[in-house]
């Protein structure tokens, strides 16, 4: 599990999302206002329905209890901790760690287990 | 005998120079030095003396500390420690420690640089000498008095009630007394039922007491609740293992049989307890203002006037001691507005209280209440609505005005999930909807009337004889709006007395046909835009979480977002990338620039009229040569920009921002362009300047956000080369003004517009155009073209005519109002993000990275570039290492 500092986390911009190059992977990396808790999610900022690197630019939201960017290109709805398109159950996105240590963004660039691939 | 604070020099000639009373630092150094007075170094402020550390008086020091960091402030408590939230008191008995309730600490007083002294009681007040004596006998000098003493519990005068085990509910130390006694004692009661009554008999249920509520009136909260919210009420605590007594006046406690006391209630019952707790209302603390000669009321009460001062100018009372008015105010939240009052007046502000809504929202013992106005219906004719839901008790009763078109008040008993609207059309005085019940209605029923039930034989309209089954029919056929339906079977098109019925058969019908019919915005707003905009605009809201937090549910979605943002910029015209509204908006409102197919952007200078300089006209050339971008003319007669990549529109927009190119909107809901013919200027036939009118209506409304985009056009003669006719708004020239036509489009369902008025001067022109493109943003759905607007309003066209001609709202003042406010706080997005360092930083591909996005690959075809197809791209990604292939996930192999 290789951690790497992506940037700080005034670079985050709250409830809207940045994108990040890490080993050639475009990550879509979001801060999200959940209770009052911050929250930081990490996805792959390619789109695949729209087939562009846009996600980051999504906008970012709830339907139902699922965490959710929308594309800006065609609208489908992506869950930020599965990956899983809602439109499309059968399309997922990466999902990858990040993690905020001493005021920097850090990410895995190791995708993690696509449990929801399966559903 | 201790001598604290000092009188400041300066105060005895600023009391009889100034006929404020107040004067403060620079004004009293000049006015001293002025009587030659020669040490004010030190104690030019002056001494603001508190009595009393309650939720009032802290929140009064609070204030002021924040609004005059160097006011010298004492503070005199009598309690054994400062403040602390007596609202939740009864957590103090489910886990909540003092610490937890406490407002504030030492330490924090002691950094605010505040002086206090707890265990201080103060036994007199020396007007004469502005000085206060405490029971130790220290003695504190003031300039200015604040009386926040508070109240007590009023213990009624019945034999026995100074025993031990008979308690009152106040104070931290009651609540020890409270505990103690019941650890041993099995069974309590609480001598009161009403608000702080119900609180204290939710402290005795917490502490494992049997509990009961013994009321003297024969409702339980008779002051918020009329008789059915008291009845459900009662009936909902019962069952939540507290037993209710009303209409019970306990004469005497005595010794129990089983317990160790009896209540012997005047109707010959009794009641065994353990222990006794009164909560039979609270009487304010006045003793000290009575014995130093302040006026006082009738019934106890420090009287204060607007700026809540006593009848001594220099004395001021705040809170439950204060009588307003022959009111005493006995929430939180008016004994604040007390507090901030007097800061104001300390401070040269000039605030006044001018009295309190007393409506309140709660939760006691689990159940929620909400009373607002005139719970009672207590005005003359006000007429009452109830609901009441029996199975889960729930009560709910509003009471509106005479006409009906007024909310006056409102009693909520088991669900108090309507409270904030009702409180909102309460507090505003806000028009009622045509059926005001349905506000209290359960939600999920929608309709009124189950119109689903009906018979088709059933008569829907009187006038022209229409029967449910002519409605059914007609929709069978294909009508499946309001609007079809009215024209088909003439249905509601006479007096219109069946509208709210018709509705409801319409949108039941279809509901059953599994056609979603509700205007709810999304699943985060129960809401339609309009009613949206309007709680924006009532309550004044300015960021979306506000707004969500006061009347949505979740975390918003690209839907509401958007449509919030909109209204946002519409209501107050913030610059839209102002951070509370960033997440708000469309990737294209984000970037003020058009997301194209390959996420590179397109770039649209605003061109006004069509009419553009040559140099302007180079200087769009170049940036496209130096920037390798496909231009294109528009259909609103401009040029358009492609293939730039997000790190690129900075400098891109730098470039045209200095050679004076303002941002086209093309991204935005908003006005795009007013597209002109060349008019009388050059053309033979022409008979009026549309270019001038047209970049002159384009300048007035660039950058209107609205429901959707609206584009507009100006023919100068009735040839109409601008094709006005297909436009929001279009104008065309006459010979003796102007022709306006409304609400055409072009698009996927082209409408012609409808012609509105005619012969029409510049000024009147503009007037009317303000109207209708106001009242439009107000009332128009999301997403909602101006030419469906116009339908669906009830009369179209002609009630256009009659609202926006002949006023017949009277809202035309307020609309060109509203537009003037947003005309005149116009400014460019992209000069605004050019000065914005922080905006700047969103326009990189990569956060950690200059790289551009490799998936962005441009091909070239008739001389100018275009995004690559998938062949094509990949075939270049061949020609590249692997390892720095951009990131592909399974729609890849598609």
């Amino acid at each position: 599990m290789a951690w790497t500092d992506i940037c700080a986390f005034e670079d985050l911009v709250e409830n809207s999302g940045i994108c990040a190059l890490l080993n050639g992977q475009q990550i879509a990396v979001f801060l999200l206002e959940l209770q009052g808790e911050q929250q930081i999610y990490a996805v792959g900022n390619y789109d695949p329905l729209g087939k562009a690197n846009v996600l980051s630019r999504g906008i970012v939201g709830s339907v139902g209890e699922q965490i959710v960017v929308a594309s800006p290109l065609y609208k489908q709805h992506f869950d930020l901790t599965s990956g899983q398109c809602l439109e499309q159950p059968e399309v997922v996105i990466p999902v990858y760690g990040v993690k905020l240590q001493q005021g920097r963004v850090w990410l895995n660039a190791i995708k993690q287990d696509q449990q929801a691939s399966a559903a | 005998m201790t001598v604290h604070g000092q009188r400041s020099p300066g105060s005895d000639y600023c009391l009889s120079g100034s006929g404020l009373g107040f004067f403060y630092g620079q004004n009293l150094v000049v006015e001293s030095a002025a009587k030659g007075l020669k040490d004010i170094t030190m104690q030019q402020t002056k001494q603001i003396l508190v009595i009393g550390n309650g939720m009032v008086g802290h929140h009064f020091v609070d204030q002021l500390r924040a609004k005059d960091p160097s006011a010298q402030i004492t503070v005199l408590c009598g309690e054994a420690q400062l403040a602390y939230d007596r609202v939740h008191l009864s957590g103090y008995f489910s886990g909540t420690s003092a610490e937890q309730l406490a407002l504030t600490t030492e330490e924090a007083y002691q950094a605010a640089n505040i002086q206090y002294r707890l265990n201080c009681w103060v036994e007199q007040i020396n007007r004469e000498q502005q000085l206060v004596v405490t029971s130790q006998g220290g003695q504190f000098y003031y300039d200015e008095l604040v009386l926040a003493t508070g109240s007590y519990a009023f213990v009624p005068p019945i034999p026995g009630n100074d025993q031990p085990h008979c308690l009152v509910y106040r104070t931290l130390q009651d609540l020890d007394a409270i505990a103690q006694s019941a650890a041993v004692s099995k069974v309590g009661v609480v001598i009161g039922g009403g608000l702080l009554g119900l609180e204290a008999a939710n402290a005795l249920k917490q502490l494992g007491l049997q509990t009961h509520v013994v009321e003297f009136a024969p409702q339980l909260m008779a002051v918020q609740l009329d008789q059915g919210g008291g009845q459900m009420l009662s009936q909902k605590i019962s069952e939540l293992g507290v037993q209710v007594h009303t209409g019970k006046a306990t004469q005497a406690i005595v010794a129990g049989a089983e317990c160790r006391y009896q209540l012997q209630f005047a109707d010959g019952e009794s009641l065994e307890t353990d222990l006794v707790l009164f909560s039979a209302g609270i009487r304010p603390y006045d003793q000290l203002a009575r014995s130093c000669g302040l006026a006082v009321g009738d019934r106890g009460g420090v009287v204060v006037n607007d700026q809540c001062q006593t009848s001594d100018p220099h004395i001021y009372a705040i809170g439950e001691c204060a009588l307003w008015q022959q009111k005493i105010f006995g929430l939180v939240a008016p004994g604040y507005q007390m507090a901030r009052v007097v800061v104001s007046q300390l401070t040269g502000g000039g605030h006044k209280f001018s009295g309190a809504d007393m409506s309140t929202k709660l939760k006691l013992l689990g159940v929620e209440v909400g009373s607002i106005g005139d719970a009672h219906a207590r005005t003359p004719g006000a007429l009452s609505y109830v609901f009441t839901d029996p199975r889960a008790q729930v009560y709910k009763k509003m009471v509106v005005s005479k006409d009906g078109k007024r909310l006056l008040g409102a009693v909520l008993v088991g669900d108090t999930s309507n409270y904030d609207s009702l409180l909102q059309y309460a507090l505003n005085d806000m028009l009622l909807p045509k059926q005001p019940e349905q506000l209290i209605l359960p939600a999920a029923s929608g309709a009124p009337l189950a119109a689903l039930t009906l018979p088709n034989s059933a008569t829907i309209c009187s006038c022209h004889n229409v029967a449910k089954g002519d409605i059914v029919a007609a929709m069978d056929s294909g009508c499946c709006d309001l609007a079809s339906i009215k024209s088909c079977t003439k249905a509601s098109t006479g007096c219109g007395g069946c509208t709210a019925l018709l509705k409801s058969v319409v949108d039941d019908e279809l509901k059953s046909r599994g056609v979603e019919v509700k205007n709810h915005l999304c699943e985060h707003f129960a809401y339609s835009r309009q009613e949206l905009l309007h709680l924006v605009q009532v309550g004044g809201i300015k960021t979306f979480s506000e707004l969500l937090s006061r009347h949505g549910q979740g975390l918003g979605c690209d839907i509401c977002k958007p449509t919030v943002g909109s209204i946002l910029a519409s209501s107050w015209n913030d610059y839209v990338l102002k951070k509370p509204h960033v997440g708000l908006q469309d990737t294209n409102d984000t970037f003020l620039a058009n997301m194209q197919k390959d996420g590179s952007y397109s770039v649209v200078p605003r061109i006004a009229g069509g009419e553009i300089t040559a140099e302007k006209l180079l200087v769009i050339g170049q940036v496209a040569l130096d920037f390798n971008l496909y231009t294109k003319i528009t259909g609103g007669q401009r040029i358009d920009l492609f293939g730039a990549r997000l790190e690129q529109l900075p400098a891109i927009w730098q470039r045209l921002v200095d050679a004076g190119f303002e941002t086209g909107h093309a991204y935005g809901k908003s006005l795009r362009t007013v597209k002109s013919c060349v008019g009388s200027t050059w053309c033979r036939y022409g008979v009026q300047d549309s270019v001038g009118q047209a970049i002159a209506i384009e300048n007035r409304y660039k950058g209107l956000r609205a429901p959707h985009k609206i584009k507009m056009a100006v023919s100068g003669c009735t040839r109409e080369c601008a094709e006005a006719q297909s436009k929001d708004i279009g104008i065309i020239a006459t010979e003796n003004g102007w022709n306006l036509y409304v609400c055409g489009n072009g698009g996927m369902r082209p409408r012609h517009a409808d012609l509105f008025a005619t012969d029409l001067d510049t000024d009147t022109l503009i007037r009317y155009i303000d109207r209708i493109l106001m009242l439009y943003i107000r009332t128009a759905d999301r997403l909602q073209r101006t030419s469906v607007w116009m339908e669906k309003l009830d009369g179209g066209l002609d009630y256009l005519r009659k609202v926006i001609i002949d006023d017949e709202l009277g809202l035309a003042a307020e609309l060109e109002n509203q537009m003037a406010a947003l005309v005149n706080t116009y400014a460019c997005e992209w000069k605004a993000t050019l000065d914005d360092p922080q905006a700047l930083k969103r326009f990189r591909q990569f956060v950690n990275s200059p790289d551009a996005d490799e998936n962005i690959v441009f091909v070239e075809e008739r001389s100018q570039i275009r995004p690559a197809t998938a062949e094509e791209k990949r075939q270049w990604l061949q020609q590249i290492p692997i390892t720095e292939l951009p990131v592909t996930t399974l729609a890849e192999e598609n």
